[in-house]
């Protein structure tokens, strides 16, 4: 079961109607169908995107901005349902939701870590469990009473940080979250995930730092517009990359 | 099938965890706090009674009971179907970032909402032991018109919802809906004053319904009619059935408009 398929994207494509942002009410939307102007500005974010994932491999997104390193992993994610093709996860999955856009800001950040937890899918008593690893890990014993709202962001990330990474979940996914915080909880949040990684946690990794990127992973999908530009080993395409 | 059922069990916690913001959320910073349940509907009572006894004087016996009973349905179809509407454009940033299913948002209002419809169910008890209306065995019967109600909701906020991220008119709309329904329900004022043709309107309304089962249950002493029951029955599966149908059909969408 080693080398066992663990998410698998065979022909991605996500489009994208620009044009679905501009009726925002029924009477234009009326007028407009009336009037045939639903005019469809297409924009594929991803397109006729394919590469696999072996159990244990990590593996790293790369590409400018808006190449669609963010829609891939939201379609893996299950977020997003692709237009076309068809992304098979084997296992579950721990989104490292970016800045605790999962909190709600009136709860207190104790109430916060059970909602949390609740959304990936962890029961109260699994929670409770982790609660003192969670606290220690965040370094927020004192504010676990105050509202999310008065904290600073950088405590914020910690404390999503902490709740994303507990456990063993098969798949991490980290979306450029390793930009926020002090240079030492940086640290810390690299070292957990060279820890899950150990313990067998694919990873999958948005950066736009090539020395994370390699440090991370042995793997690589390089987008380029949403086209998938190149898949394979990290240190070929890292090389090929940073010479582009 | 059973996926679906599976995958419901896994967030099964994520539920009562909403359930239970919803109501911290409501009542926190208010010294009384969930006691404004039981108050609010009793407040109201209270002013209604005295408007409509010294104003209009109806003909209905024991008539702050009569009120509270109307407001305990009526409020609870108002309060669940109108939190249900915005439920999934408030959870916005989480649909965007994590997947969900997100007819969990919608079902944790209407729970909510049912949580409150005990409080509110509790005031009219202690009206009925204060004023010292005769308790019937048929009340416990009254689960079955509140089971009605419950589902009715679901049914009606699951189609607000996903219509709602569409079209965010419906927000200002409903409110103005609401309004007109509630005179389109029997809550303040007896069936018996109604012409002929208004009649027929009110008649029509599924809460109507489901409101003259409850009263009756609870304070006439008598069972619903059989006809009545199965329209009731009826009238919750399809709502259920469109609700569902509505929502499945548009949730893979909201993404796009959030």
């Amino acid at each position: 079961m080693e080398n066992d398929t663990i998410v698998k994207a065979e022909h991605v494509s996500m489009k994208f109607n620009l044009s679905s942002e501009k009726f925002d009410s029924f009477k234009e939307y009326v007028i407009k169908s009336i009037k045939r102007q639903v005019s469809y500005d297409e924009f594929w974010a991803l397109k006729d995107v394919s590469f696999e994932v072996k159990k244990g491999e990590s593996l790293g997104l790369i590409g400018l901005n808006g190449s669609g390193k963010s829609t891939m992993l939201k379609t893996i994610a299950g977020v997003l349902k692709p237009t076309e093709g068809k992304v098979s996860v084997n296992g579950n999955i721990a989104p490292l939701i970016e800045l605790g856009a999962g909190f709600d800001m009136d709860l207190t950040a104790r109430e916060n870590v059970f909602l949390n937890g609740a959304l990936l899918g962890y029961r109260r008593s699994q929670m409770e469990e982790q609660y003192g690893d969670i606290v220690a890990f965040s370094e927020l014993a004192e504010f676990m009473d105050v509202p999310v709202k008065n904290f600073s962001s950088g405590m914020v990330s910690r404390l999503a940080f902490a709740i994303a990474t507990i456990g063993t979940p098969d798949i991490l996914i980290v979306d450029e979250v390793l930009s926020v915080g002090d240079f030492r909880f940086q640290e810390k949040c690299a070292d957990r995930i060279q820890k899950m990684r150990d313990h067998g946690t694919t990873i999958l990794f948005v950066s736009h730092s090539l020395e994370q990127v390699l440090s991370i992973c042995n793997r690589i999908v390089w987008l380029e517009k949403g086209h998938l530009k190149m898949f394979g080993d990290a240190e070929e395409i890292c090389k090929i990359y940073a010479e582009s | 099938m059973s996926g679906y059922i599976k995958n419901f069990l896994k967030f099964q916690p994520l539920l009562s965890e909403l359930v239970a913001r919803d109501i911290k959320i409501k009542y926190r910073r208010s010294v009384l706090g969930v006691l404004w349940t039981l108050l609010n509907p009793l407040c109201m009572m209270i002013i209604l009674s005295i408007v409509f006894s010294n104003i209009f004087k109806f003909d209905v016996e024991n008539f702050p009971l009569y009120v509270l009973s109307g407001q305990v349905i009526f409020n609870f179809f108002n309060d669940s179907t109108t939190s249900s509407m915005s439920s999934i454009i408030s959870s916005a940033s989480l649909i965007k970032k994590v997947y969900v299913p997100k007819y969990l948002f919608v079902l944790s209002r209407v729970v909510s909402s049912f949580i409150n419809l005990l409080a509110s169910f509790t005031a009219l008890l202690l009206v009925m032991v204060a004023t010292r209306a005769e308790l019937h065995y048929t009340a416990f019967l009254s689960v079955i018109p509140l089971m009605m109600v419950v589902g009715f909701s679901l049914g009606v906020g699951l189609i607000l919802a996903a219509l709602t991220v569409k079209f965010r008119d419906i927000i200002h709309l409903y409110s103005v809906f609401t309004t007109g329904l509630m005179y389109l329900t029997p809550v303040i004022y007896p069936m018996s004053i109604l012409p002929e043709k208004i009649k027929i309107i009110v008649m029509i309304n599924p809460l109507t319904n489901y409101l003259i089962m409850f009263r009756d249950l609870m304070m006439g002493n008598t069972l619903p009619s059989l006809s009545s029951f199965l329209i009731g029955l009826a009238e919750v599966a399809a709502a259920l059935l469109l609700g569902v149908y509505v929502f499945y059909k548009n949730q893979d969408e909201f993404i796009l408009n959030l």
